[in-house]
């Protein structure tokens, strides 16, 4: 009996998460919050999310969409709360994130020092054109060899 | 005693989140004025940060004080002798020279305090400074990068940057004021202590200037008074243009 509630428990618990994998980041749609990283605790009855920046605008979608995916799901009774600590960083990106990150033009972010990698090219001969881009979390890149302009999740 | 406790958190959350909040409306003022679109884009993304963690400090100030306040009432239904940010926060914008000095000497500032806030027994409190000095290290690198290409720039920027070095310079002090419930606070590890802050910041502000090739500038009078609620004129003209529509409208929803 004990082994049938846990495995009951693991389903719920795996389902909660295929759930939470079809909510997109707002800004960049192309990662879930689980790509992002952001999601930090599943249990039975509660999911925990921790925001990116201290005042990044996209915090309150992100849990609007959740609530509505969980809704949508059938599962009306799993809460949401917002947890700060320990701060999110950018190493919590996954590696399908990286992945993803790439293959929508938008260079992942590193934590080795130099430049960004181009993500059309792979070209590192690159230069920070302005460490602020169009969302907070994104600074501004140009590629030496292909020319272009590209976004780079910055390392927070 | 826990009563006692609450009312110096209370008091030391409002003095963090209202320098915040009001440097960042400051900084808003600048959305598509800034010289450059990169600067707008910077500048709005500063302030953006800095709405943030007013956010979650006057939130908790609401909290802790208990009588049903949040931020959002916190931030538009005081008046200007009821804020108790530093006088540096709401003077204003200048030209970009001003705004990026007066932004260096907040970060220089704000990194160490939050860095000291991060390792306070107070867990949230500890939490909400652990994300933001990811945030206000940027600042001081943008700010600080800013200041030495200005100061070291040309005779126009150099002597711009003197003039706001010599206006904003008699303010500094007022940042490092600790009234009585802070030092509580200080003796119960949850805040730093502000004059233990100084000496650092005196060697960074020193360090910075001199690579920018400016001088301090001589002794002046410094003006204190925004941690005990008097501020300059500055503020009620901020707060007039921030809190203009959740007064007409107390109530609004969207």
């Amino acid at each position: 009996m004990v082994g049938s509630a846990s495995t009951d428990l693991a389903v719920k618990e795996a389902q909660l998460r295929a759930v939470l994998a079809g909510v997109p980041d707002p800004e960049i749609p192309v990662l879930s919050i689980v790509d992002l990283g952001i999601v930090r605790e599943v249990s039975d009855d509660c999911v925990a999310l921790t925001p990116t920046y201290s005042g990044c605008p996209a915090t309150h979608v992100i849990e609007l969409a959740t609530r509505e995916a969980l809704d949508r799901a059938g599962f009306e009774n799993v809460s949401i709360k917002i947890v700060l600590s320990p701060a999110w960083s950018t190493s919590m990106i996954s590696e399908a994130g990286h992945k993803k990150l790439r293959e929508y033009g938008i260079s992942p972010p590193v934590d080795r020092p130099g430049p960004a990698e181009c993500p059309r090219c792979s070209s590192q001969r690159t230069q920070e054109v302005s460490r602020f881009g169009s969302t907070p979390c994104k600074a501004l890149w140009r590629c030496g060899d292909c020319q272009e302009p590209f976004d780079h999740f910055k390392c927070h | 005693m826990a009563v006692e406790n609450n009312q110096n958190l209370f008091s030391a959350l409002i003095q963090l989140g209202d320098d915040a909040l009001i440097l960042s409306q400051r900084l808003c003022e600048w959305s598509g004025h800034a010289p450059t679109l990169e600067l707008d884009i910077s500048l709005s993304n500063l302030a953006l940060d800095l709405v943030g963690q007013a956010t979650l400090l006057l939130n908790y100030a609401g909290e802790v004080e208990g009588t049903g306040r949040n931020g959002d009432t916190l931030a538009y239904r005081r008046d200007h002798n009821e804020f108790r940010n530093c006088l540096i926060v709401e003077q204003p914008n200048g030209d970009f020279g001003q705004t990026v000095l007066r932004h260096f000497f907040y970060s220089a500032y704000a990194l160490p305090m939050y860095q000291g806030l991060a390792k306070s027994t107070d867990e949230h409190l500890a939490a909400i400074a652990e994300k933001a000095i990811k945030e206000l290290r940027y600042h001081f690198e943008y700010s600080s990068g800013w200041v030495i290409r200005l100061g070291d720039g040309t005779e126009e920027s150099r002597t711009r940057m003197l003039k706001a070095l010599d206006w904003l310079w008699r303010f500094i002090d007022d940042m490092f004021v600790e009234d009585a419930a802070w030092s509580d606070l200080v003796d119960a590890n949850v805040v730093p202590s502000r004059k233990g802050l100084r000496e650092e910041f005196d060697a960074t502000v020193l360090d910075v200037l001199s690579r920018a090739g400016l001088e301090l500038p001589a002794q002046v009078w410094p003006i204190t008074g925004g941690r005990e609620g008097r501020h300059s004129e500055h503020l009620s003209l901020l707060l007039a243009e921030m809190q203009v529509l959740s007064r007409a409208h107390p109530e609004a929803a969207w």
